[in-house]
């Protein structure tokens, strides 16, 4: 039990519960099911951003990536145009969203190695001319994605959207790699002393560099999937994962100082954000309350998470 | 010498972390105008029960006095100091990202208001000339940029500095681990100045011979209680060795034949530091080679070349290190003591493309039994051990991995002398099973440990002595001045 308690992921779940209670409680019940199933959509597309931005920010001090939005766009918006609808163009469109992604990743870390450029600069400064480049290529109407895409993306399996299914494995995945793998070692050692972690023989840059890239080619996949879940590619449609992305990665107990992380918390700390939200909204709280209600719920789940003693 | 009144009086102080007994009921005064010697095993309780005293640990239980009042309950560091009681931490106290003098600021408060950095400067820049003569320390450096010999300098020098707050009580926590033969002299001499002058210190160290060259009396500590004190003179070499509980030291180490090793093994690490007009250094199979010179001549410059394949050096094989300057270069502060020593080995653990963490950990369980760390549990974080125990981590770190070359970064900080014997002894079995050690050491002892020696100054190498020529005269001479 005590074990228990000292999972850092914990407090993102029992947010997550405890607000969607709250939600159940006021409205007797009616309609939290489909409240779950929209959180777990909506989730899905939270952490698969996250665990990208997880892995960056476990790098230490610094790194951050805040090119995810324009990089979501701009392989969303030609993955979009490309495919113009035809079912048959769907894996042509998957792969060209993934290799815009490489590409952003690549040369987020060309800059940040190469012209020793601090993270934060560089993703930024990158994320204005990938977001320009989205404007260009997506100039004219908006093109809707191929139906079997869009189906698949709503989808549900027993009631549970596919889509949730498949990031669930993705997340899996992540906590190997994180955990399991001299790659996942290596990034959580870089996080705490980049130094150190060189002299015992970690290959700081080419982890660095493979970090970068992973992330942008998540958020690449993350903008191909979202334009087909919401009728095609807008510019606008990566505005909220800036922020969201980092939200989820600290509300779900991993360090933003780096050296530390867990993929469990994103999960959690994604339906807990997503129904957070809903739970304002049905209490009729108007906009501006909804805002200040947001940060501070935020603050104190993270006060409640650091507050317990952290364990690797 | 020694006066009589006591001026910090310890009674039964006690002291767990978890299931660790660092301190079972310490009785111990310290006198005015004494140096006391505190000596003892890694994790014998020296740094606690000196944490204890200077306000940052609070006591399970006993009473602590000095000057007289009764401070027991309310002793925090900035109430330590208000009282007198100073301290130099082996773990070093600077900020890293300000100057030398807004580091002096930091302890002494009543420096305030207009001019306060050029007070800062003078209180500071005074104190090093006073101390280290000659120290080449700007009060306007950062103190990251220093070598970690000279932020020891300046951390000592600041805990002497006198303002408002008087420094009474001075505690020294392995102060010349991290400094080289001529400075830790220049300590010492001033420690006795001091105590001289009516002040009291507290001197931990593992070197036995600054511990009898400057203290009136010796206390020795071990499992967490004070086993003995007497006066220095009571004491020699033998019964102070016995009295900790470790092994008798064994005569200095000896050396294989070491120019048999050069005329048949083949050289696998050719390396030249990047200044002109220097020697350069090579290693053949099987051999312990010495880096010696003052500190931060450029030895651990070359040893990360070597680590590091990088140009100027020809290195055949993989390259493991041994950090000294362990907070910088080594520990992984958020990790476990398993997690700090498999890191260098993790290639070893893959089963299939995964990690078998249960193999880790038992590999670590092993390394803590062969070096004896000092820890009921290797799952317990790295932080939990006292420095000289995380220093051997290190050391498994490195002799557990597959690296078939050795570079060892002045890695005896902090570490007692039965361990350092042991430690010798695991060298010389691995330098004999093939492994080629290169060894930067500022202590003369370490030297006779090694085939080669190679000596440093300003950056380059200026003496090549194999092991029947060196003597410590050969070493200093060339440490000082351009070797013919």
């Amino acid at each position: 039990m005590t074990a228990l308690l000292r999972k850092p992921w914990l407090w993102a779940w029992l947010g997550a519960l405890a607000v969607w209670l709250a939600t159940a409680t006021f409205t007797h019940g009616r309609g939290s099911a489909e409240v779950l199933s929209a959180a777990l959509t909506f989730g899905a597309f939270f952490v698969i951003v996250a665990l990208g931005q997880m892995f960056v920010i476990t790098l230490g001090p610094g790194n951050v990536d805040l090119s995810i939005p324009a990089c979501m766009t701009l392989a969303g918006t030609v993955a979009m145009k490309t495919m113009d609808g035809a079912a048959s163009m769907i894996p042509l469109g998957l792969v060209l969203a993934l290799a815009i992604g490489a590409g952003v990743g690549v040369i987020n870390y060309a800059l940040i190695r190469l012209l020793r450029i601090p993270p934060i600069i560089a993703t930024l400064s990158s994320s204005f001319i990938f977001q320009s480049a989205a404007i260009w290529w997506n100039r004219g109407l908006r093109v809707k994605p191929p139906e079997a895409l869009a189906d698949f993306t709503t989808a549900k399996l027993a009631g549970v959207p596919v889509i949730a299914i498949a990031v669930v494995l993705m997340a899996v995945a992540g906590h190997v790699l994180l955990t399991r793998t001299i790659y996942g070692r290596g990034v959580v050692a870089i996080g705490q002393n980049m130094r150190a972690a060189h002299l015992a023989g970690v290959r700081v840059e080419r982890i660095r560099a493979a970090t970068y890239i992973m992330c942008a080619t998540l958020a690449g996949l993350c903008g191909y999937l979202l334009s087909a879940f919401s009728g095609g590619a807008a510019l606008n449609m990566g505005e909220e994962y800036l922020l969201s992305s980092i939200a989820v990665v600290v509300i779900g107990g991993t360090s933003v100082a780096g050296g530390f992380a867990n993929v469990p918390g994103l999960w959690g700390a994604a339906l807990f954000m997503f129904l957070l939200v809903t739970m304002l909204n049905t209490f009729g709280a108007g906009a501006g309350v909804r805002l200040v209600l947001t940060g501070l719920i935020i603050i104190g789940v993270i006060v409640a998470a650091s507050g317990g003693k952290r364990g690797t | 010498m020694s006066g009589t009144s006591p001026i910090v009086v310890l009674d039964g102080v006690e002291k767990s972390f978890g299931a660790v007994r660092a301190l079972t009921g310490v009785t111990l005064e310290l006198r005015r105008g004494e140096c006391l010697g505190l000596v003892g095993h890694n994790g014998a309780g020296k740094s606690t029960l000196m944490n204890v005293l200077s306000g940052n640990l609070s006591p399970d239980a006993g009473r602590i006095t000095v000057d007289g009042a009764d401070i027991t309950g309310r002793l925090t560091p900035q109430n330590a100091v208000a009282h007198g009681v100073r301290c130099v931490y082996q773990e070093l106290s600077l900020c890293p990202n300000l100057t030398v003098a807004e580091n002096a600021r930091i302890s002494h408060p009543s420096i305030a208001g207009v001019g306060w950095r050029r007070a800062a400067r003078e209180l500071i820049s005074g104190m090093l000339d006073q101390i280290f003569p000659g120290h080449g320390i700007s009060t306007d450096h950062l103190v990251g940029d220093l070598s970690i010999a000279r932020r020891q300098m300046v951390e000592i020098a600041r805990a002497f500095a006198v303002t408002r707050a008087e420094a009474k009580v001075v505690i020294l926590d392995e102060p010349t681990s991290s400094l080289d033969g001529v400075a830790a002299k220049k300590l010492l001499a001033y420690v006795r100045r001091y105590v001289d002058a009516g002040g009291t210190c507290v001197l931990i160290s593992h070197l036995l011979g600054e511990i009898f060259d400057t203290s009136d009396r010796i206390a020795v500590m071990r499992d967490g209680g004070v086993v003995a004190l007497d006066r220095a003179k009571a004491f020699d070499r033998n019964s102070l060795v016995a009295a900790m509980g470790s092994v008798a030291e064994r005569a200095p180490g000896q050396a294989r034949g070491g120019a048999a090793i050069r005329e048949t093994a083949s050289i696998v690490v050719q390396a030249r530091p990047r200044i002109p007009e220097t020697l350069s250094l090579a290693a053949h199979k099987g051999e312990v080679v010495g880096l010696a010179g003052l500190s931060g001549q450029g030895q651990t410059e070359l040893l990360v070349q070597v680590f590091d394949h990088a140009a100027g050096a020809q290195v055949s094989g993989e390259v493991a290190l041994v950090a000294g300057d362990r907070q910088t270069d080594g520990i992984f502060p958020l990790w476990s003591i398993a997690e700090n020593i498999s890191i260098g080995s993790l290639r070893r653990f893959l089963k299939g493309p995964f990690l078998d963490h249960v193999a880790a950990r038992a590999f670590a369980e092993e390394w803590r039994k062969r070096i004896g760390i000092r820890t009921p549990d290797v799952g317990q974080p790295i932080l939990s051990l006292s420095g000289g125990n995380q220093q051997k981590a290190l050391f498994a770190r490195a002799l557990g991995s597959p690296a078939e070359i050795i570079v060892m970064d002045d890695p005896m900080r902090g570490v007692d002398v039965g361990t350092k014997q042991e430690v010798y002894g695991m060298i010389r079995d691995e330098a004999a099973k093939g492994r080629t050690f290169l060894w930067y050491t500022t202590e003369m002892d370490e030297l006779t440990n090694c085939d080669h020696v190679y000596v440093f100054r300003e950056g380059g190498i200026v003496a090549d002595l194999p092991r029947a020529e060196m003597t410590e005269e050969r070493v200093l001479h060339a440490s000082f001045r351009a070797d013919a």
